[in-house]
Order: C-alpha cells, then structure tokens, then sequence
C-alpha cells in the first residue's frame, strides 16, 4: 500500500491533474459535485456528492448525432464529444458499485459507444467511508464502505492517505505519480457501521417470491398517493439509466440528443405505447419494481440499489426505497 | 399540540363526519414525515404525526381528495391555509368536501436546517416544543426549535389560519417577516453581480420539476412542458439557459398567485432559492399596484387580473429613463 501525506493533498491533486483532468468532489454553489479540479480547489467535508458519480459516464444531456438534409440527402454527423483519460478522484463504495449496475446494462451487447467511451478513458479512485450518514444502507446491499473498490482504492487514516490498486489501469496511474512510501494501513474503528440505523433492511425477500406478488401488492396505492411525480428520486440515483431521445431543429441542421428520463414521468415510455402507466401509482410501482425486482430477475439477483440514501435524503415527501421495501415485505403500510 | 390533532383527527373519524383525514405519517427517522390520507381512527393512532418537521404545504393535495366521494378533513398550517384560500379562488378545491383544521404553528425545521448546523448522521430527534434534542450516529445535542428552523419558516409572513372549520391552538398575526431583505441584497447589486448570481444557482437545476409539482399555484392537470403534443415539451434542455429562463417564465407565471409559501425552496434537490424569484415580483407588485397577499381573503382581485386607468407601466418607466 502506498502512503501520501493528507496535509499534502494539494500536491497529490496537482500531481494527477498534471497527468490528465481530475474530477474531486468538490462544493459549488453550496453542494457537493464532482468537479474538475483547480489549483487551491479542496474536496467537500460532505460525505458523498448530491448529485451522483454516474454523471461523469452517463450525463444528463448529450448529442449524439446531427442530421444535415440537402435536398434529398441526408448527412448524418457523429458530433459526440472526444472524450479523454480522466480520473475520479473520492467516489465511494455506494457510487463505485452503481458503475458496475449501470455497466451491466450499458456495456451489454450491443454496448452503448457513448458509455463505453467515457468508461474506458475514466480511472477511478475510490474513498473509504469512516463517518457514514445515517441514511446510508449500502452494508444492507452487501457494500462494504471501507473497501470501496475501482481502480485504485483510497482510506484516510490519522495524517495519511493511503492509496492500494486493483487494477492495471490504477496501477499505471500510480506509477506515474511521484515516488510514495511503503506501507500498511492501521485498521480502523468499523464500529459505527453496525450502529446505522437501515443496516438491516431485508432486500432478500424480492427474490423469494414471483414478481407478479409484488407488482400486485395491495401497498402501493398508499405509498404512491402522496408522490408528487418529480423525479428528483430518479436524477439523483446512481443507478437510474432511462432517457429519452430527441430530435432539436437549429434551423440548419436536426441536432439529435439524449437526456435523462424519469419513470416517474407521465410521458414515461409514451413513444412504445400511448396508454402506458395511466396514473402516479403505476409510475412510482415501476421505479421500486425496477430497482427491487426486475432488475434483480435481469441480473443475477444484484438488487438495483446501492444504498447511497441520496433519494431518503431528496425526496420532498420523505418517501423512498427504505419504505417502499418494508411495507412490501410487511404488506401492508 | 400532536396529542390534540391526533385526537381531533381519530373523532372526525369515528363521528363519522369525515371519512378521510389528510395530515402527516411518521417516517423511519423522525423529521422524514409524509403526507398521507387516512381512513380508520385506529391507523391515525398508530401513524399520525405532528412533529416540528411536517413542513409538507397539504393544500394541493386537496384538489383530488375533494374530489373524491365524502369529506376530507385537512390538518392545514397557517402558510397552507394561504394556498387553500388561493386555491379555492382559482376554482380548484371543492370546499364543500373539505373540513379544514387550522393549526397554531411554531415554525418547522427540516433536515437542510439541521445540517446546515453541522449535525451528520441524524439518526432522530425528540421534542414537540421549543427545543430539540437531536441524536445522531456521533453523539446527541439539544438546540432551541427556533435555531433548526427551515429557510422558509425563518421567514414566516403569517400566522394567521385563514377559512377554517375548527382551529387547535389560536390563529396568529402577520409578522414582520424581513422576507424582502435578501431580494434588496440582490437589488443592490450590479446587473453583471446579479447575472452571475442567477446563473451559478439556476446552472444548479437538474430539472426535476419538484419545484413545479408541489407548488399549488402550478395547478394544471398537464404541464405544458410535459405535454409531447404542446410543441414545448421538455424533459431537459437543449441548452442551458433554457432551464434558467424556464425558472424566470414560471415565476412570471405564478406572479399574484403565489402566496410564497416556500415550498419550491423547501423541495429543491440542488437548494436553488428559487423563493428569491417569486418575492421580487411580490415585492415589485407591491410597489407598483399597492401590497397585495394572495391568498389573504376571498375578495381582492390580483393585480395582474385587475386594471385601473392609474395603473402605472413600469416597463415605460425603466426603459432607459429611470432604473427604479
Ligand atoms: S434508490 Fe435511492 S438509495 Fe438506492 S441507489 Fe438510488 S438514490 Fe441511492
Ligand atoms: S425505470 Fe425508473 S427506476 Fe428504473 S432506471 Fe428507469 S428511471 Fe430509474
Ligand atoms: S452508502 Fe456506504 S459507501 Fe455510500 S457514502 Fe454511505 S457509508 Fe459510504
Ligand atoms: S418518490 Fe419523492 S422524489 Fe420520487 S417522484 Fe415521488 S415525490 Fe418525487
Ligand atoms: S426543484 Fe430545483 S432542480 Fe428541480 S426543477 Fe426545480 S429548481 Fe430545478
């Protein structure tokens, strides 16, 4: 394990900016967003970002070719942006398993390009959580906050931050940086992981029963009836994936893009079919469905959830997966 | 207070004379109330709250719930009470289906407020009165109610419980709010100052919509900006200062019907102040067209429904003459 002095993080940040762009979370404007860094800029006393790192793969807005039309022709420009090495530097374990959520999804046949672009120039430095926040469940998901994984895996520890890579692309990150001392890591104290207080929500029982048991719960009417439809919930989870696409005319030319889409939306999937989730209550099922139930029936079990706790922490209603799993495993609400 | 409303709701209940009840649930943590409606004295027992966090405005949910078959009885703060008497004037709630119970409030904390203490880890709080004590993964600290406040409550501009049918506790007065005071801050700063101001907040905006959907002067069944056959449909932006001036035409378009009741500030992922918005153009109001409060009485016609020959023209009046 290597060894860098906290008090000189500065340099640490100057050293991998010199390598190529170093994203830190940082606060703009009062909030916590990853943000590219500057010579003085400090990392956020906030445990975790307000906005995901899933931003820095899967933007909110994004072109993704333009039509040009003479006549009868048509010009199809790629007009994606070049995308080139960046790191992340500070994504904890909770945003460092939505990567591989979301890779599943993206990077499957026929692997989006656009994702894939960003995935493959991006290093990702992960951060050892020690002060977690209470709504902070991602050991009930199976997530362990002090071994947070990506390519190159970060703790803080007394004055020292010590750096461990996983990968080969973390380790040729490292090597790049100057020379670092030798070292192993103190253990920490772990205890206030078993004092948080959702650490035991079951998200097992999704799995026992058929889907249709779910979909079919007599809950749902009740949690969704306050449900303002915002979609706050879906924009700041790390591992909601839907957009849309859409066609902008500039006048010269038909700029097509993509943008986050939220099934808490009316006009959610409206392009497959014209009657597709007719009232709040279907919309805000599909959202837990999606994360408890289908995307775990997809995908080997993995629940679509990564216990971030952005979305208990969000949601003007205080409504959010935490309830939403109880009162189905009980029910009743 | 919670005692009183709890009872108050189960023997609206068990009398038969409502059928539902709209009020708040208690959460996993204490400040994360949720509006719910309930149907049995017994599930009001067990789940009704009325903490120091039920901030939640619950008027706009009355639009559907009065529809419906039966009476709703509605547990309303003083703010709310704003929005209902706005809403009943826009012809939007059924007042006939409702039973409105004003309660006296003290202000509502949320948890923004508590973190902006520095508190982290907020496993829970104690406390209906005026101090709280609040527990949290690294220790416990009690804090006077009055310091934990929300930004909107900070701010309150009244107390009083407008066109209830039954009040817990007593309806208050209009309050020296210092509500416009940062408005004038922004008054006063240049044109540049003010631009990058706006800028960097609205930049913030992810475009939820939370703004728009809890706010009950946005009452429309469907949005045009939700509606794929309105031309301006738009689910984000072609361009980023769309989102800015989608903030400026809705604060236009709320303009003497909002009652600022805070509620876009309070729900707002990115904490964009969009309150500011809306007080300028009360405050610009104000002054152009004498104070008006929306939602103050059922009679006052809103200025910008209402015209006088003596009805100044301010874009005349600013148009390179005067900056006022
Ligand atoms: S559902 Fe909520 S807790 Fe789970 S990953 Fe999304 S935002 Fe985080
Ligand atoms: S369906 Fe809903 S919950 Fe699932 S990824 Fe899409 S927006 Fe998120
Ligand atoms: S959910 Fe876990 S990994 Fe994420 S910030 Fe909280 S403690 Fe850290
Ligand atoms: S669950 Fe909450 S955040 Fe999500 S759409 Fe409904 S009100 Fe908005
Ligand atoms: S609530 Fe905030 S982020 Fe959401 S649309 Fe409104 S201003 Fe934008």
């Amino acid at each position: 394990m290597k060894i860098w002095k906290l008090d000189r993080l500065q340099d640490l940040f100057a050293a991998l900016a010199g390598e190529r762009t170093l994203y830190i979370p940082a606060d703009v404007a009062g909030q916590a967003k990853f943000t590219p860094w500057e010579p003085g800029m400090e990392m956020t006393k906030a445990l975790n970002t307000n906005r995901s790192a899933k931003d820095l793969f899967f933007p909110q807005v994004e072109d993704l070719a333009a039509f040009k039309i003479t006549g009868r022709q048509i010009q199809v420009e790629d007009n994606r942006e070049d995308v080139e090495d960046f790191v992340i530097f500070g994504v904890r374990a909770c945003d460092a398993r939505s990567f591989s959520i979301l890779d599943k999804v993206f990077l499957e046949e026929p692997a989006d390009t656009y994702y894939k672009n960003r995935r493959d120039h991006a290093t990702v430095m992960t951060l050892a959580c020690s002060r977690p926040e209470a709504t902070c469940f991602c050991t009930a998901l199976g997530i362990d906050p002090q071994a947070p994984g990506g390519d190159v895996s970060c703790w803080v520890e007394g004055e020292n931050l010590y750096l461990q890579a996983n990968t080969q692309k973390g380790e040729a990150l490292l090597e790049k940086l100057p020379a670092m001392e030798e070292g192993e890591k103190p253990q920490g104290d772990a205890s206030v992981f078993d004092r948080l207080p959702l650490k035991d929500v079951d998200f097992s029982v999704f799995s026992e029963k058929a889907l249709l048991h779910w979909f079919n719960s007599p809950v749902w009417e009740e949690l969704s009836r306050s449900c303002l439809g915002c979609g706050s919930c879906t924009f700041v989870c790390p591992t909601c994936q839907c957009y849309d696409v859409k066609d902008f005319d500039t006048g010269t030319k038909v700029k097509r893009f993509r943008c986050w889409d939220s099934c808490m939306y009316s006009d959610f999937t409206m392009m497959a079919h014209g009657t597709n989730r007719p009232t709040q209550k279907e919309r805000f099922r599909q959202r837990f469905m999606h994360k408890l139930v289908y995307y775990p029936n997809n995908h080997d079990g993995e629940i679509g959830c990564v216990g971030c706790g952005r979305c208990l922490r969000k949601c003007p209603i205080s409504m959010n997966i935490v309830k939403v799993a109880k009162a189905l495993k009980e029910g009743s609400v | 207070m919670q005692e009183r409303v709890i009872e108050k709701a189960a023997q609206l209940l068990e009398s038969g004379l409502c059928s539902r009840v709209l009020g708040w649930k208690k959460g996993e943590f204490f400040y994360d109330v949720t509006p719910g409606v309930f149907t049995t004295a017994q599930e009001v027992r067990n789940e009704m709250v009325f903490t120091p966090f039920c901030g939640a405005n619950l008027s706009k949910y009355l639009i559907a719930e009065s529809r419906k078959e039966g009476k709703v009885a509605a547990f309303l703060k003083p703010c709310d009470t704003y929005s209902f008497v706005q809403l009943q004037k826009e012809h939007r709630i059924r007042r006939e289906n409702v039973y409105a119970v004003g309660v006296q409030c003290e202000g509502m904390c949320d948890l923004d407020s508590l973190t902006a203490l520095n508190l982290t880890g907020i496993t829970g709080a104690e406390g209906l009165g005026e101090n709280l004590k609040v527990f949290t993964l690294y220790g416990e600290e009690t804090l006077s109610r009055k310091d934990a406040l929300s930004l909107r409550c900070n701010d309150c501009k009244s107390k009083k419980l407008l066109d209830c049918d039954e009040i817990l506790g007593e309806s208050g007065e209009e309050q020296d709010s210092h509500r416009f005071d940062q408005v004038e801050a922004l008054e006063a700063m240049t044109a540049e100052e003010r631009f990058a101001f706006w800028r960097r907040e609205l930049s913030k905006c992810i475009r939820c919509n939370a703004c728009r959907n809890v706010c009950p002067a946005c009452s429309c069944e469907k949005c045009v900006f939700d509606n794929p056959n309105s031309g301006v449909e738009n689910k984000a932006a072609a361009d980023p200062f769309e989102e800015n001036l989608f903030h400026i035409i809705r604060a236009f378009h709320v303009a003497g019907r909002c009652t600022d009741c805070g509620e876009c500030t309070r729900v707002c992922p990115q904490h964009i102040p969009l309150h500011l918005l809306n007080r300028k153009l009360i405050k610009d109001m104000n002054q152009l067209y004498g104070t008006y409060q929306a939602g103050a009485d059922f009679e006052t016609k809103p200025p910008m429904l209402d015209f006088t020959q003596e009805d100044p023209e301010p874009s005349i009046i600013t148009n390179g003459r005067d900056s006022g």
